[in-house]
């Protein structure tokens, strides 16, 4: 695996653990309490999407299913209202997993903005119907907000797999 | 099945193919969201997934603890003093009027002694800080610092200095939730104080109140109080909720009625969550010359 397929760098594969690591890290950071201060980034949508993308083959919509319970438990929003987002998130992201991967990280990053947003429309809706007020059009910069962090997570995330590198001359790659 | 007969090997086997999963997901999410939304069944395995999540929670919610804490610690010596002198004044008035309260309560209890009326119970307060808002945008809501340890149930209603703040509507170990009066789920039975008339007001969201279903023609007005009714037995009689801002009865065989709530619906930090009235009132016994109306049950 590389960090992007046009890359020559190889990557040491990926451990679970680590995965399953960041997504509860990610669930941790969700479960700070900001109040009603707009624009804080959807940890576990970003990180989803990330995995989703990276490792589509071992990370989908099962993870965003139960990762979205247990945000809408330590959010006491409507159950089943992130998991039903963050399934279309993960839905979304192993469809494009592949022509993604062919992208640097800022192109990467304007793919995923609108799968963020669409799992922001589909909160809204659900809880509109269901008799909500409104928050706001504040509600949607928290995905301008994560989108911005793409970039740094991508290196955070990859660190583990990254070897140092040995020149060699015999070796073409 | 393949054409020749034989299974595809099993390093090509992926499950359902991902729209199928997709619709799968999607109706499990659908079912889940209309059963806690529109039923509420789901309360109990939310109970029991945040006890399973709640160190998390305890290890997320640490550095905003050390941010309040920090404000407080840091809050200047003038503040302090500030609102040390007000308090004070605050206090000579109180102690004014609770000495009255006393003597008016004496007499309230021998009056009612004389009526053979029931006593009024007096009820348990809890008092909790308020923690932070609820991270749901959706709703207002806010969380306090206590929980069912400290005897915190659903449907107790939270009020601070000035009136009612809103009512409990989650509980855990030791925290809970409040959704506050000017949500749109939220309504409490309220009653004119001027006069007596009766009405339910209902949340507008964002700092606005409105009795709904009330005729055009009532004695209603700009400036009257209004207060707990205490009617649907959740809420204690007599508890100030809001002033009337304005009514307009041209519109609708309904008047609009917009009010202003009277406590700091979304400023306050400090309130109080009252307990219930253990004992409720007995029904009024029936006349005797009148035929026994069957009573219906109240909820």
């Amino acid at each position: 695996m590389q960090p992007t397929n046009r890359s020559s760098r190889i990557l040491l594969p990926v451990r679970l653990w680590f995965i399953h690591f960041s997504l509860l890290v990610a669930l941790g950071l969700a479960y700070v309490p900001t109040g009603r201060f707009p624009g804080v980034p959807d940890w576990v949508a970003l990180v989803l999407a990330f995995w989703c993308i990276r490792e589509p083959r071992r990370i989908g919509m099962g993870a965003g299913f139960v990762f979205g319970v247990l945000v809408d438990i330590g959010q006491g929003a409507a159950m089943g209202q992130h998991a039903l987002a963050y399934v279309v998130l993960a839905y979304l992201a192993n469809g494009l997993a592949r022509r993604l991967m062919w992208f640097p990280a800022l192109q990467q990053a304007l793919h995923v903005l609108p799968m963020l947003l669409v799992s922001q429309i589909l909160m809204v809706i659900v809880r509109l119907i269901a008799g909500a007020e409104f928050p706001g059009w504040w509600y949607f910069l928290s995905s301008f907000t994560s989108v911005m962090l793409w970039l740094p997570l991508t290196y955070l995330l990859l660190l583990p797999q990254y070897q140092p590198v040995e020149r060699d001359d015999n070796r073409p790659i | 099945m393949s054409p020749a007969g034989h299974q595809a090997p099993p390093i090509f086997n992926r499950g359902p193919a991902p729209l199928v999963r997709l619709l799968i997901l999607v109706s499990l999410c659908l079912a889940m969201l209309v059963a806690d939304l529109r039923f509420r069944y789901l309360e109990v395995l939310r109970q029991g997934l945040s006890v399973a999540t709640y160190p998390l929670q305890m290890a997320a919610s640490t550095p905003a603890d050390f941010v309040r804490n920090a404000s407080i610690y840091f809050g200047t010596l003038v503040q302090v003093q500030l609102e040390n002198a007000d308090l004070r004044r605050k206090q000579l008035g109180a102690g004014d009027r609770l000495l009255r309260f006393e003597q008016l309560e004496q007499e309230n209890a021998q009056l009612r002694g004389l009526l053979e009326m029931s006593q009024r119970v007096g009820v348990r307060s809890v008092a909790a800080d308020i923690l932070y808002d609820a991270p749901d945008p959706f709703a207002l809501k806010v969380i306090l610092d206590r929980g069912t340890q400290q005897g915190v149930e659903t449907g107790l209603a939270v009020v601070d200095a000035n009136g009612v703040l809103g009512q409990v509507t989650r509980v855990y170990p030791i925290q809970s939730e409040v959704t506050l009066l000017t949500d749109r789920n939220q309504a409490v039975p309220i009653q004119v104080l001027r006069n007596g008339l009766r009405g339910v007001l209902f949340g507008a969201g964002r700092g606005r109140l409105e009795v709904r279903f009330v005729l055009a023609t009532a004695d209603i007005q700009p400036g009257d109080k209004l207060v707990t009714s205490g009617l649907d037995g959740v809420f204690l009689p007599g508890l100030p909720v809001a002033e009337v801002e304005s009514v307009d009865r041209e519109s609708d065989a309904f008047a609009v009625i917009v009010c202003k709530p009277l406590a700091g619906v979304e400023r306050s930090s400090q309130v109080l969550v009252l307990g219930r009235e253990t004992l409720p009132p007995p029904p009024p016994e029936p006349e005797p010359g009148q035929p026994v109306a069957k009573s219906r049950p109240r909820r």
